[in-house]
Formats: C-alpha cells, structure tokens, sequence
C-alpha cells in the first residue's frame, strides 16, 4: 500500500484517537479546541527547549575556541623553550579540540534546522487554532445533526491531523537534543577534567612545567643582573632588562602580532633584546580566565566560524 | 487532492497529475522495505519537490485534512519506519488488538 497514504491513516489516528468516545459532535470541537491550546502551550515550550539547547551548543563551542587559542600560545611557548615533545602533546589536544568543534558545527546546524521547523510549524498551527475558534462557534450555532456532522468531522480531523504533525515536529526535535546532550556531555567532561580549558590554572601540568622554565630562568636571569650589579664593571642602567627577552616568549604565544619575537631564539640574557613592556606576560593570564562568562548570551545562530579553528593545528 | 509534507505544510494538487507522485511513492516504498537509505532519501526528495512544484500551499487558517502525507524534510529511513511501525501498534492505547 501506498507509503503516503498509510503515513496520512498514522497521523490521522494520533490525534483523534482521544475524541473517539465523544458522542455530542460539539462537543468534540470544545474538546478539540482545549487540546490544540493545550498543545500551543507545550509547542512553546518546546521551541525554547531546542534555543536552549542550541545555546549550549554555541557557548562550549566558544570554550573549545578559547582552550584552543590559548593551546595555540602554549605551543609557542613550549618551541620557544626548545621543548618540541612539550609542543607536539599540547597540538596533540589542540586537534582533539578540532574534532569536538567539528562534531558541535554539524548538531548545531541540524538544531538550527529543527528550531526553525518547528517554529514554522507552531505558527501555521496557531493560524489554524484561530481559525477553527471561529469556525467552530458557527459550526455549534448552526447545528443539525446530519448536516453539519460531517463538516464538523473535517474540521475537527483537520485541525487534529495538524496538532499531530506539530507534535511529530516536536518529537524530533527532541531526539535531536536528547543526541546532542550526550555529546555536550563528554565536552563538558572534557572541559571540567581540565584537559581542554583551565590550561592556565596552576592544576595544569603544561602550564606548570611552562610556568617552571620560565620561573627558573628568570632566576637565573635576575641571578646574572644581581651578579653584573655586585660586579663594579657591569654597565649601569640594564638591570631589568634582560627579563623582557623571556616574558616575551610567555606572551608570544596569545597574539600572533608577537610571533617574531617568539620565533627568535635569541639567548635570553642578551642585553639589547629589551625593548617590550614587561609587565605582558603577567596580564596575559586573568585576561584570558574572563570571556568564558561573556559568552552566556551566545552569539546568534549561523556563526560558522564559530566552529572552525583558525590556522594549522597540526 | 491535498498533500501533507510533515513539519512543513499542506499542498493542493490536481488529481490529473497525481500519476507522478504515485510512481515516485512506489520507488519510496521499495527502498524502505529494502532497507536503502540511499534509494530512499533520493524518491523522498523527489517526492517532495514534485509536491512542491506542482502543488499550491493551502492558506494556514484553512482547516482540511489530507488525503495524502509525506515524511518530514531530512527524515531518516529509520524514522519513517518508527512512523510506519506505529500503525500496528497504538502507543498504550486499548484500541490495540494485541491478542488475536
């Protein structure tokens, strides 16, 4: 039998399966009538139900893009330590952030699709509620058995074939979620476990080994200042500069604007290296803690490159 | 005659052009009890242009039912066949005649 057909008996029967018992045809359209706004109000809800979880969506893609940036800056820093192996495992996660992105873009495309579906769905629902309100009062008003019997049928399984299509609408939907909140899950894992966000926190082992290299090496560095301070023929004036040359490092990993400077793998002790503000590596790490928060809004739907790394991770 | 294409709206489509959805509903009905998801989302979207292009969308505040309905856009073979399935089985409804 034919596939459309058989499809038009399935919907039919969901939605007038409970008005079957009803014996007074006007009944049946008051009855009718309180369920389709009953479905209005869940229909509703369920349109906020996929923003919601569309929203989620966006906001851990913006996690993975800032865990990703900052993994960036990582690497950068660990090659300009010389710690290639350091590097390799931090690009190594930095690819594992490419995945989960890529995974995100395609569920957050088909929720966008389902989220304007069903809103298109919901709006032709509510023209039709409306309408039959009005149809039904002239029904009722102009009622004889015979007559009107069948065309209160056609309208009450007209609008019920709607409610029902509504209903499918919002049931997919729902399984679209329900899909996507398993993988939001393992993100979230990801990201509460440490291995992707909070690189920068002391509970990181990347950082702290970074933050060590750096730490030991401006002790020596300041070590070498104190000693040309101590030693009478130690050019005045140069104490402090040297440090630069080793926070620079640190903070060529968040701009690509510093890359030269990190790419130059001048001694750190070179005098002459100290033209940038040294204050930048310190001011990197709050800054970097903050937009996680401003992304609570998320930025509107259809903002692929939300989705995408910038530049070669690999 | 008027067409239902789920989550999407109904169609009014003369009957004399009816003959081209059918052979395109036969295709669809073969690729699901095959079990092609190839086949099948090809006839579906077929069908569903055909509707559209042939078809005139009822007006929103007109109520009628449909003679014929076709599956959501992106439907999966498998969710037509979940749909399907239904017919035999009424969720949790008495009207189910379980025990033959």
């Amino acid at each position: 039998m034919s596939v459309m057909k058989r499809l038009t008996g399935i919907v039919q029967a969901k939605a007038n399966k409970a008005l079957d018992r009803v014996e007074d045809p006007r009944e049946t359209l008051d009855l009718s009538y309180e369920k389709q706004i009953e479905q209005l109000q869940q229909v509703r809800k369920g349109v906020a139900d996929v923003a919601t979880a569309r929203k989620r969506i966006e906001l851990q893609a913006k996690q993975l893009q800032d865990s990703a940036t900052k993994l960036q800056g990582q690497a950068r820093q660990a090659l300009g330590q010389n710690r290639e192996d350091l590097a390799r495992e931090i690009l190594g996660r930095r690819a594992a952030i490419a995945t989960q992105l890529e995974g995100l873009k395609g569920q957050h495309e088909q929720l966008v699709q389902q989220e304007d579906r069903l809103v298109a769905t919901t709006q032709q629902l509510e023209a039709r509620v409306q309408a039959f309100r009005t149809q039904k009062e002239t029904l009722k008003a102009s009622y004889t058995a015979a007559q009107a019997q069948t065309k209160i049928g056609e309208a009450v399984s007209g609008i019920s074939e709607s409610m029902s299509d509504t209903g499918l609408a919002m049931q997919r939907a729902q399984d679209k979620i329900a899909q996507m909140q398993a993988r939001a899950g393992a993100v979230d894992e990801l990201l509460a476990s440490g291995a992707l966000t909070d690189l920068s926190g002391s509970s990181d082992p990347i950082q702290a080994e970074l933050d060590k290299m750096t730490a030991s090496s401006q002790v020596e560095l300041e070590l070498s200042q104190l000693k040309g301070e101590i030693a009478p023929a130690g050019p005045a004036g140069e104490i402090g500069a040297g440090a630069p040359a080793v926070t620079e490092l640190a903070a060529g990993g968040a701009e690509t604007a510093a890359a030269p400077a990190a790419t130059a793998p001048g001694s750190a002790a070179e005098p002459e290296s100290a033209a940038e503000p040294e204050s930048a590596a310190e001011e990197e790490e709050p800054a970097d803690g903050e937009p996680v928060e401003a992304a609570g809004d998320g930025p509107k739907k259809g903002s692929d490159d939300l989705f995408s790394l910038g530049g070669g991770a690999s | 005659m008027i067409v239902r294409i789920l989550n999407e709206g109904q169609f009014e489509v003369d009957g004399a052009t009816m003959d081209r959805l059918e052979a395109l509903d036969a295709e669809l009905a073969v690729a699901l009890a095959g079990g092609d998801e190839e086949q099948f989302q090809r006839a579906l979207a077929a069908l569903q242009t055909k509707v559209r292009s042939i078809g005139r969308p009822v007006d929103a505040t007109t109520i009628v039912p449909s003679d014929l309905t076709l599956p959501a856009p992106g439907s999966t073979l498998a969710e037509v066949q979940d749909l399907l399935a239904s017919e035999e089985v009424p969720e949790g409804e008495q009207t189910t005649t379980s025990n033959k």
